[in-house]
């Protein structure tokens, strides 16, 4: 077990360092940060004076080592926009990204388990080819079009008919989807429960949930197909296997066949590819909170972006790059608790 | 009446390309207590005779005919929920790669204690008690820990006695062992098969044993069948067929033994290879590789060509072959069923 910590912590430390490299490389490359701060009409003479008090004269590696050291103590320096230190910025909207990816991750778990497993089972029934068909076209459907599409249908409401209204069905169809949905569709609402320091929560109020329904839909639905045909796939290798075959020759029941036998061997491969997963949808939220207007670090840093707020923009990069590292050592220790062929050694198994 | 009447067994595959019939014809029976080998070259059919007896053949392969009676009950059309109840408690089955059979992520005990739970209103204590007892009667060194260890944690061998014990597990009347030795190591191949022997023989179990190996047949069992291309070729008392095999096939698997070869020289094999299902020969499956299909005078015997040979009586032993029939009886056998 410390072997393991101690392995996995040498990779993050390595992590770290190659994409601290890049994002301080990125910083030097966005523009001068002496014209960001003094602007046009300071005279050449005084930007010199400064740049030298900044220490940008100096070589790569002594910036850098300045700027590794400034970071290992939480100090990416001050954001040019909010005027306060970046990690602080940065922890607040931390808590917002976070809830959003939980409720996407939330709705993924609960949706791609059950339809997987039981389209594995009944590959030839008519909910399983629909699953199927709608995760082929889910995979294509850019995240954007799915987030608009959800706020037309259930925020807005459909201003034309799309069924014919002269039948029963296409009439109520078209009054169910034009009604106005009134499902929030703009920022965190108002409901907020105070938790601790920067962690205002969505979670506990109706309200809060409301407003983080279609985020969290619009954020899952880039990842449901994926995990769908995933799961779906490894079920069926699954009860393909000679153990399967030996449980059935014991007279156990189908049931304890898929649920304990198969399901069990059938996640194993999927945490390791939904811990990554969870890493890289913290990078998706960008676009969903741009349509949302989900006040995330997401939106924050397409902000930083246009407004080349370039510490935040650095912050950023790093701790997303915590997140990764944080997350693939969890998705890891799970791994080994519930696979009994991992031995949480320093070695591969 | 025996305990299990299998009566022209047929099992056919839904393939892309068509139906193809992986039995034909397959008959045979088994007493309480009796050991029958069933042998022949590999894709002949004998894993899939195997698992069809408790309808345990995965799509698309379905039982497409005929009767397998097991102690006055008809197995084939009977519900899932019936069999269940008969498997793995009345008929369980040893699979040929251990490595492959038990489940990695439960343990020992959990597989075992489910299976008892499977059949019996017992607690989950009283069955690791019985569990416990068969790990010691398969001869398994300190059988507490390995209730819950993982299969990972134990060798090839180790687990194969863990299968024989949960085969066991329910005192079952027949245990169907699939090539139960094929994947051990040599060294250890002959120890397990003389487990399953001993442990059958003291607890009056019979036992379809398929396997390739003659000289395990000829040991361990009392009757056998040898297969070609989904059917029975040549079925009878042991002894008596490795004494004086009757048909060709038989003899030529006879002659490749290694033992019926000169030092040094080449093993007698078979010329040519068992044909696949969807591309059968015409008449009698095994006619392009007989040394048998010219009479002695070298006329062509055109029966072996034409006509799928029906079962003659020679002894004991009943044998599927025109020249065997045209022997004993002065005529090819003509089978009631002709080749599609
Ligand atoms: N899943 C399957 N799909 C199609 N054909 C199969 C399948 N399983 C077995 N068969 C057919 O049945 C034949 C006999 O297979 P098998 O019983 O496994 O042979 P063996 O005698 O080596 O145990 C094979 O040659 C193959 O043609
Ligand atoms: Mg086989």
């Amino acid at each position: 077990m410390i072997a393991f910590l101690t392995k996995r912590l040498m990779h993050a430390i390595l992590v770290m360092f190659v994409i601290s490299v890049l994002a301080f490389a990125i910083q030097g490359n966005l523009g001068d940060p002496i014209q960001q701060m003094v602007g046009q009409s300071v005279p050449e003479s005084e930007r010199e004076a400064l740049r030298e008090r900044f220490g940008l004269n100096d070589p790569f590696h002594t910036q850098y080592l300045r700027f590794a050291a400034n970071a290992l103590q939480g100090d990416f320096g001050f954001s040019y926009f909010y005027r306060e230190p970046a990690l602080d910025v940065i922890a607040r909207h931390l808590p917002a990204t976070l809830e959003l990816v939980f409720g996407a991750t939330l709705i993924i778990v609960l949706l791609s388990v059950p339809i997987g497993v039981y389209s594995a089972i009944k590959p030839r029934s008519p909910i399983s080819r629909f699953f199927m068909g709608v995760s082929i076209i889910g995979i294509s459907v850019p995240v954007f079009l799915t987030a608009i599409v959800l706020i037309q249908i259930f925020s807005i409401g459909m201003t034309v008919s799309l069924f014919p209204q002269d039948t029963a069905w296409g009439s109520w169809l078209n009054g169910f989807l034009s009604t106005e949905g009134g499902m929030p569709s703009f920022g965190r609402g108002q409901d907020l429960t105070h938790m601790v320091g920067y962690w205002d929560s969505n979670l506990f109020t109706l309200g809060g949930l409301r407003h983080l329904a279609l985020p969290s839909i619009a954020l899952a639905s880039i990842m449901l197909p994926l995990f769908i045909r995933l799961i779906r796939a490894e079920m069926q290798e699954v009860l393909q296997s000679e153990y399967v075959k030996f449980a059935r020759a014991k007279g156990i029941s189908l049931r304890r066949i898929y649920f304990v036998h198969a399901l069990k061997n059938t996640l194993l491969p999927v945490i390791t590819v939904g811990g990554v997963q969870i890493g890289t949808m913290v990078a998706y939220t960008i676009l969903t909170e741009t349509v949302f207007q989900w006040p995330g670090m997401g939106l924050m840093f397409i902000d930083a972006i246009n407004r080349a707020d370039i510490p935040l923009i650095v912050a950023y990069l790093m701790i997303v790059g915590v997140i990764f590292v944080v997350t693939n050592t969890l998705v890891d220790l799970v791994y080994g608790m519930v696979n009994p062929t991992v031995k949480l050694t320093g070695k591969p198994a | 009446m025996s305990l299990l009447n299998v009566t022209d067994l047929d099992v056919r595959f839904a393939l892309r390309q068509g139906e193809v019939r992986a039995l034909r014809n397959v008959s045979f029976s088994l007493d309480r207590g009796e050991r029958l080998g069933i042998v022949g070259e590999s894709g002949a059919g004998k894993s899939v005779a195997a698992f069809s007896l408790l309808n345990l053949i995965a799509k698309p392969g379905f039982i497409a005919g005929g009767s397998i009676r097991f102690d006055g009950q008809e197995l084939n059309g009977m519900s899932e929920r019936c069999l269940r109840k008969i498997r793995g408690n009345r008929i369980s089955m040893i699979f040929q790669d251990p490595m492959m059979t038990l489940n990695p992520v439960l343990s020992i005990g959990e597989q075992m204690v489910e299976c008892l739970k499977a059949h019996r209103r017992i607690s989950s204590r009283e069955a690791r008690t019985i569990a416990l007892h068969k790990l010691q009667q398969v001869q398994i060194p300190s059988p507490e820990t390995r209730l819950d260890q993982y299969p990972h944690e134990l060798s090839g061998g180790m687990r194969q006695r863990i299968i024989i014990a949960i085969a066991l597990l329910l005192d079952p009347d027949i245990i169907i062992a699939d090539e139960p030795t094929t994947a051990l190591d040599v060294t250890i191949q002959a120890e397990i098969m003389a487990l399953l022997l001993e442990l059958c023989e003291k607890h009056n179990v019979g036992l379809i044993l398929i396997t390739h190996d003659l000289g395990v047949v000829s040991q361990v069992t009392q009757r056998m069948l040898v297969m070609y291309a989904g059917r029975v070729i040549e079925e009878g008392p042991t002894r008596e067929i490795i004494n004086d095999p009757q048909h060709p096939y038989t003899q030529g698997l006879m002659n490749a033994l290694p033992q019926m070869a000169t030092p040094g020289e080449r093993l007698n094999q078979i010329p040519g290879s068992m044909p696949s299902l969807s591309k059968l020969p015409s008449g009698c499956a095994f006619h392009p590789r007989c040394g048998f299909v010219k009479r002695a005078d070298g006329q062509p015997r055109r029966a072996c060509h034409d006509v799928i040979p029906d079962f003659v009586e020679s002894g004991n032993c009943r044998v599927a072959c025109h020249m065997v029939a045209e022997m004993l009886n002065g005529e090819p056998s003509l089978a009631k069923e002709e080749t599609p």
